[in-house]
């Protein structure tokens, strides 16, 4: 038997690897900001199992971000748990959510969806304003510094915070690679190309969507709950609707259906709107024009190019 | 304040909000109805149409009800310009494909959000009201320009009717609601037809903006209520008859007034929108017609 | 004939609409024959098999398979309990490789170590192996008809449908068709939408004969052939 060298895997491993070398060689802004991209990264890659892989279009992510912000706060804040457990119950939460949506919205396919999707977002944003009383509405929650720490690390420093989301971000991007790849990756995708010839192979299409979209709510729990750990503030805007588009954003920038891609796409985002800020205040203009330009010219993205005219073999 | 009395003023006042979403929601169901295209930008062109009102109420150097007109007649128009182009810019190069063209008018949102950002300004504007009265009834007096609303609106809307039932125009927006490729085949210009109708919609809600400006003051966010409104309308209505929008619009209208002075308005818009998830989820063919076989 | 029933349907009906596309119709399968279906254009051939594979919901009757009652399960767990159905129009994962489209239907089966293996096996019965790694779009249109056939096979049914599997293949590739369903019994019943005459009275142990949703006569090729009724519905009209 040969060895064969796992190049997808090696692949990365090395952005792996070149991301926790930038935690020695990266200017102290660009590091700050790289630990964001990561954390926002994971909740892209949530977004992209559903979207990418399972071609579920939801406009509602937001929901189980904030599923996993409010999760996390919460346990600290009113439940006085501690950050790591508080982390898991924002994950946890970012699943349950979405399994819940699932069930009901899952009746539905294609443009409905994403009205679905939107509208129980939307709830859960007003919801979330409404009940200020607990969560503060628009002003949102601060997580004291004194409560934001795992055991020994203390994530209010810059330091432990870029490793943290590193570790984060390297589980996500490992468990993504390894899920695609997986025969249930290998589903999910058979749901995106052509549902009615999976069903005739004897998978149920609701319930592997369903499982899709709970891992993808997982993910965006996991996303939000580490968000709120780490960057210690968290508020409505963070489950309006604009963090529903975003991830749909940073998706078909960097690539649908490619792992890497999400990354890609938050990272190239990030440092447009910031390179955009310096000329205008106009951050929305960037997005818009960004999904205009997206859909019109490169429906397939960065990395969705890159393995059409490259890599065929990328996941 | 008797109760006759105090359901009497909810509601003439229930009367304008239908008024006015009506024609909002007659804009944005006659896109999706003929041209199958979600428009998540049409809370945006009304939003447009109330901020370019201020502009040509401010500037126009005569009487405020002479510049009033003028906006009445000028915003529309040039509301359904920037429609037509965003449909023949953009839609039309997507083939109206159903997921991209909801991307896409996302993308659209932002852009007339931020354009508006950065001309009109982050403050909410008033523009004054063409004429000032109040009709006394017994109990209570009445703006006599909030009931012009209503009567306004009526008029487009019932103009709207006329132009679809009994005009030719109508007749080839029919027909290419029904086989666009059929239509095409009869000879009918089926990108000039979608242009004037996307364009069309959005000139609607325009009007509806420009008619509520002087009760609601212009501001660059003021989009967002009216296009979930309209989405409830034209879900809850059903698609295909302008009809059951209009009936959507009178109930939700009225029923907005009653329930906002009863629940907290946030409340208020909670229950609605899982109110329109659910009638999606549970009686979808009310927005997307029979399933095909 | 003693052989064991594997499927029997009755009183089976749907209706569009005034159509009646299948109308109350009676319908056996033994164990272990290759059984083709018959019939003008229009006759309800496609939309009777969507009622055994459950893709279309019976509005009356019903269906036992393999000494279960399954008129209310749905398509997915119909396959499960072993009816494969293969598209009239070839409905393969066309951005998928080939060994992607045959691996979605060994893996349903829950054989996850073997799935290489046994997915190479399905490919090397319709002679595809040497196109594993190929997207399956590319393929000319008879490989995707074999393909098509080997999603079926892996996933090892008991009853395969095949609805007008040797439509436009080459007369070379007919002949391989042939063999490979010939093959195919007594392991696993065969049903048979097919149009070929010529391939219909070489492979079938039984026809059975639809006209206007209702079922004109089954039997032998022979007593098909010098059916009288069947003669002037079909085959000499």
């Amino acid at each position: 038997m040969t060895v064969r060298i796992d190049t997808a895997l090696a692949l990365h491993l090395g952005l792996i690897a070149l991301l926790l070398a930038l935690h020695f060689a990266a200017p102290d802004y660009h590091h700050a900001n790289l630990a964001k991209i990561m954390v926002l990264a994971v909740y892209a890659m949530g977004y992209n199992i559903a979207y990418g892989y399972t071609g579920l279009l939801s406009l509602g992510h937001a929901l189980f971000f904030a599923a996993g912000l409010y999760g996390a706060a919460m346990a600290i804040t009113v439940g006085g748990v501690p950050a790591g457990p508080a982390l898991i119950a924002g994950m946890a939460a970012g699943g349950i959510v979405a399994a819940a949506v699932g069930l009901l919205a899952l009746r539905t396919t294609g443009v409905a969806f994403m009205i679905v999707t939107l509208m129980f977002a939307q709830a859960g944003y007003l919801t979330i304003l409404y009940l200020g009383q607990w969560t503060r509405g628009d002003e949102g929650i601060v997580i004291a510094q004194g409560l934001r720490h795992i055991g020994a690390l203390d994530l209010t420093d810059e330091g432990p915070r870029y490793l943290a989301a590193l570790a984060l971000f390297t589980a996500g991007l490992l468990v993504n690679l390894w899920l695609v790849r997986s025969p249930f990756g290998r589903v999910m995708v058979a749901m995106r190309e052509n549902e009615d010839r999976a069903r005739m192979l004897g998978y149920n299409p609701f319930q592997v969507k369903l499982v899709a979209l709970a891992i993808s709510g997982l993910y965006a729990g996991a996303a939000g709950a580490a968000y709120a750990v780490m960057f210690g503030y968290v508020g409505a805007s963070l489950a309006s609707v604009q963090y529903s588009i975003l991830p749909l954003l940073w998706v078909l920038l960097g690539g649908a259906g490619t792992v890497a891609g999400p990354f890609l796409g938050v990272l190239v985002m990030f440092y447009l709107i910031y390179y955009a800020g310096t000329l205008t205040s106009a951050t929305l203009l960037v997005v818009g024009v960004a999904l205009v330009a997206l859909v019109l010219f490169a429906p397939k993205g960065i990395l969705g190019a890159v393995r059409e005219r490259l890599l065929k073999w990328l996941p | 304040m008797d109760f006759g009395p105090f359901l009497l003023l909810a509601l003439i006042e229930g009367l304008v909000t239908s008024a006015v979403l009506a024609l909002t929601a007659v804009g944005l169901s006659l896109t999706f109805g003929i041209m199958r295209v979600v428009n998540v930008a049409h809370g945006e062109f009304f939003m447009l149409g109330a901020v370019s009102a201020w502009f040509v109420t401010s500037w126009l150097p005569v009487p405020p009800a002479l510049a009033f007109a003028a906006a009445l007649l000028l915003c529309p128009l040039f509301v359904g310009v920037v429609a037509v182009l965003a449909d023949m810019l953009i839609l039309k190069r997507l083939n109206y494909q159903p997921e991209a063209t909801i991307v896409a008018t996302i993308g659209v949102l932002y852009i007339l959000q931020q354009a508006a950002l950065t001309v009109f300004g982050p403050d909410a504007r008033p523009v004054a009201a063409p004429f000032n009265f109040r009709i006394q009834f017994p109990w209570f007096g009445y703006s006599g320009y909030k009931l012009a609303v209503i009567v306004a609106a009526a008029a487009v809307l019932a103009g709207v009717w006329l132009l679809l039932t009994r005009t030719k125009i109508g007749l080839v927006m029919r027909a290419t609601q029904i086989d666009r490729d059929t239509a095409r085949a009869f000879g009918i210009n089926v990108d000039r037809v979608y242009a004037g109708v996307f364009g069309l919609g959005a000139a609607l809600a325009a009007i509806a903006a420009v008619l509520i400006v002087p009760i609601q003051q212009a501001h660059y966010l003021m989009g967002a209520d009216p296009l979930l409104l309209s989405f409830i309308v034209v879900i809850i209505g059903g698609l295909g008859s302008l009809r059951g929008t209009l009936v959507a619009a009178l109930l939700i209208g009225l029923s907005d007034g009653v329930i906002s002075t009863f629940f907290a308005p946030t409340l208020a818009k909670i229950i609605a929108t899982l109110l329109v998830a659910l009638v999606l989820v549970f009686r979808p063919q009310g927005l997307f017609g029979k399933p095909a076989l | 004939m003693a052989a064991l029933s594997l499927l029997e349907a009755r009183g089976l009906t749907r209706h569009f609409g005034g159509l009646k596309a299948v109308d109350g119709v009676d319908f056996d399968l033994a164990q272990g024959e290759i059984h083709a279906l018959i019939g003008p254009n229009g006759a309800g051939k496609t939309t009777f098999v969507g009622l055994l594979s459950g893709r279309i919901p019976a509005q009356a009757g019903r269906i036992r398979f393999a000494g279960r009652d399954i008129t209310r399960l749905p398509a997915h767990q119909r396959v499960r309990c072993g009816i494969a159905y293969t598209f009239q129009i070839t409905q393969v994962f066309s951005r998928l490789t080939v060994f992607d489209n045959v691996a979605l239907a060994v893996q349903g089966r829950g054989v996850a170590k073997r799935l290489a293996r046994e997915t190479r096996a399905a490919l090397m019965r319709v002679g595809m192996h040497d196109h594993a790694d190929q997207v399956a779009g590319t393929l000319s249109y008879g490989h995707q008809r074999l393909l098509e056939i080997a999603m079926g096979l892996a996933l090892h049914p008991k009853l395969l449908i095949l609805d007008e599997p040797t439509q436009g293949l080459a007369n070379a590739e007919i002949d391989a068709f042939k063999r490979l369903v010939e093959g195919l019994a007594p392991d696993a019943t065969v049903l048979l939408i097919e149009h070929n005459m010529g391939v219909v009275m070489d492979l079938a142990h039984r026809i059975t004969v639809l006209n206007f949703g209702q079922v004109l006569a089954t039997g032998t090729p022979g007593e098909i052939r010098a059916n009288r009724a069947v003669q002037a519905a079909y085959l000499g009209g």
